[in-house]
């Protein structure tokens, strides 16, 4: 099942990929990272689709995404 | 070696190719638009690129792109086109990239006359542009020295990453004097050491910047500057005399070609027996100080010529103090004094030695 | 577990210093992938321009020049002129590229240099806070225009690609947005075809990306995007502006 990693100290909590995620999956947490931003997390691991849109729209490198078996590559990046 | 008569300008921009230089960007301006025409024609037979640019504040921002990436690149411009320039200049000096930059002055300021002048000395060796910078200031009194002090002046600017100013009037760039080059064919090209950016194969990234935001590191870098500013001082200095051997009563100072002229009125004095003695600064950035001390102390009087109001004059005062018997005559606006003018003004000095003249030749009829 | 998305090698590991939502970020990510992707890293030379993105010197993983305000072209075509085996691109913004370096852009692209030049678009000066850039909006804020931009008194907005494309010299214009995923992935495109024409020697590029700058306009990063998409996607119209080969005629012309 695909899924992502957020780098906690590069998030600067501007919440894009919340915004990106088609299956609204990402949320923030309460918690502050070292420069006092709130940064992402993911609220539900099963429905990520490993698309990437997340990672694309974040200004931060800070998601990276994995994939394991067959992906669509729903867009071309 | 066969002597070639050519115009200033033109030897200037051949001068730079045997240095080893194939990479011009200019902007006409006169009095030295033939620099870049004649290197719109040579470079490319040597291989080279020219460019003219839509302004000189772009084409010294261009020679910064070129010795940047490890060639060796000239410019040439006239006062008001180098007063464009000092921004870029700033920056070439902060990054410490070898650039020639030449300046062949016209009378200012503002937009002032196409005709000579040596109105930009201070400019050049004092107030450039901001931040504590120095160029390498050569100044020519003849087509053939302006042929040398090009070539010296890429080698310097090699050897220190600096910034070096070839500044002559518009004399020295519109008059056709024989030169001859002391080498053949196109010089050597700049060694890009371990600084220039030519891609990062093989190697780790590297940065030409001058942004120092935090103060201690752009405080040392002001430090390393000037460390190598004091190198230049004690190693770079030249200077030209002449008629010092015997005794003198009058030090004339000058540089360019206004020493060339106060030499005529010299040279007729010395028929009617007046003992007046020459000392020309060549580089007037590292100033030569300590020699122009050395001469002036054989002298009652020190008379500074110039075609300015008065820029060399501060230096002149400089080294040898308050109480030094300094007088000065200088022209602008492009106005060029006449060797009796000198001759007069150094009369005048003399009178004022209380010296009698030897009774040596008769006395010239003007 | 195999990666699909990771950090670019165009790019240093060195975490940036704009702000949070700031789209900067994203339009270095793209350049960085480009530079990657088409394996010019290690004969790529960038130039940093004046402005926010000043310090990108540090962040693309390529020999970096800072230029002087507006003045990147410039650097650019003396680097490229001097070494044409290397690729050549500027990252500039508005304030420089549009405001003082309007004229080094012009000629840079008039003269055809074999140069890429990726112009940020945020209709504002980021980095000294806020004020009148030569993209911001009829009516918009800036510490500069406190009752609004006024184009009775400092003209109407800008526009670079345009202006650019409009010029006879074949070149590659584009303008690219960053406001929603979509436009970042097809801005990414463009990137990459401005870089091709250059690494094939055949043109002049400049691709203008749209950019939010939430801190100075005053909004929050999705406020900031509705307001790009309402307000600036209407007067920047995205899409190719110019393709060298529309030119095909006159460049074969010009060689009789």
């Amino acid at each position: 099942m695909p899924k992502i990693e957020i780098s906690v100290e590069r998030c600067k909590g501007c919440e894009r990929c919340n915004d990106a995620c088609p299956a609204k999956i990402l949320g923030m947490t309460q918690k502050l990272n070292a420069r006092g931003y709130s940064y992402a997390q993911v609220n539900d691991r099963r429905k990520c689709l490993g698309c990437r849109l997340c990672a694309i729209n974040c200004p931060d490198l800070a998601i990276e995404v994995f994939a394991e078996g067959t992906t669509y590559e729903f867009f071309h990046y | 070696m066969a002597k070639v008569l050519m115009k200033g300008n033109e030897a200037i921009g051949e001068a730079a190719i045997r240095a080893g230089c194939v990479h011009f960007f200019g902007y006409p301006i006169t009095p030295q638009s033939e620099v870049p025409e004649y290197l719109a024609k040579r470079l490319p037979e040597v291989g080279g690129k020219f460019v003219q640019a839509e302004s000189e504040v772009a084409a010294s921002n261009m020679i910064y792109g070129a010795a940047g990436v490890g060639v060796r690149v000239l410019t040439t411009s006239s006062s008001p086109g180098i007063s464009l320039m000092s921004e870029a200049l700033s920056y070439i000096a902060a990054c410490e990239l070898p650039v020639v930059v030449v300046n062949v002055m016209r009378s200012g300021p503002g937009l002032g006359g196409i005709l000579p002048a040596q109105s930009d000395y201070l400019h050049a060796t004092k107030g450039t542009a901001h931040g504590d910078f120095k160029m390498i200031v050569l100044a020519p009194a003849s087509v053939q020295e302006a042929v040398n002090l090009v070539i010296l002046a890429f080698e310097l600017a090699e050897k220190y990453l600096n910034p070096v100013m070839v500044i002559g009037d518009g004399m020295i760039g519109q008059m056709m004097e024989p030169v001859e080059f002391p080498v053949e064919g196109v010089g050597k090209p700049l060694d890009p050491g371990n600084w220039a950016l030519t891609g990062c194969k093989g190697r780790g990234k590297r940065i030409i910047n001058s942004l120092y935001l935090d103060p201690e590191i752009c405080y040392r870098h002001n430090l390393k500057l000037t460390a190598k500013y004091e190198e230049i001082r004690k190693a770079e200095q030249r200077f030209d005399t002449y008629n010092t051997d015997g005794p003198y009563d009058l030090l004339v100072t000058a540089f360019g070609m206004t020493s060339r002229i106060a030499r005529t009125a010299i040279d007729e004095l010395a028929q009617e027996g007046q003992r007046v003695a020459l000392f020309r600064p060549i580089t007037l950035n590292p100033f030569p100080y300590e020699a122009l001390r050395a001469a002036a102390s054989k002298a009652k009087r020190v008379l500074d010529l110039e075609m300015n109001m008065g820029q060399m004059l501060q230096d002149v005062r400089m080294a040898l103090g308050p109480d030094a018997a300094i007088d000065f005559f200088g022209t602008a606006g492009g106005v060029v004094p006449s060797p009796d003018q000198c001759r007069e003004k150094m009369l005048e000095s003399i009178s004022k030695t209380g010296s009698r003249p030897k009774a040596k030749g008769a006395r010239r009829n003007p | 577990m195999r990666k699909v998305f990771a950090s670019t090698a165009g790019l240093t590991d060195r975490p940036t210093h704009y702000c949070p939502g700031c789209t900067h970020g994203i339009i270095h990510r793209m350049v960085g992938e480009v530079i990657e992707d088409l394996g010019i890293r290690e004969r790529t030379v960038g130039i940093a321009p004046v402005g926010c993105s000043v310090l990108a010197y540090e962040y693309f993983n390529c020999d970096m020049f800072e230029a002087s305000h507006g003045r990147a072209p410039a650097v650019a075509t003396g680097a490229k002129r001097a070494r044409p085996d290397i690729i050549v691109f500027s990252y500039q913004g508005d304030g420089d590229l549009a405001s003082i370096g309007m004229g080094e852009i012009i000629h840079t692209a008039n003269r055809g240099e074999k140069v890429t030049v990726i112009f940020v678009n945020n209709a504002i000066y980021g980095m000294t806070g806020g004020q009148l850039a030569p993209t911001t909006m009829p009516g918009q804020y800036s510490t500069t225009t406190p009752r609004g931009r006024d184009v009775r008194d400092c003209g109407y907005p800008v526009k670079m690609a345009e202006i650019i494309a409009q010029l006879t010299t074949p070149a590659f214009v584009a303008r690219g947005s960053t406001h929603t995923p979509r436009e970042i992935i097809a801005t990414k495109a463009l990137i990459k075809k401005a870089f091709e024409y250059q690494v094939a020697g055949t043109c002049f590029s400049l691709v203008e990306v749209l950019s939010i700058c939430p801190t100075n306009w005053g909004l929050s990063v999705r406020e900031s995007e509705k307001w790009l998409e309402r307000e600036m996607l209407p007067y920047y119209p995205l899409g190719v502006k110019k393709r060298p080969e529309d030119f095909a005629e006159v460049s074969a012309d010009a060689k009789h």
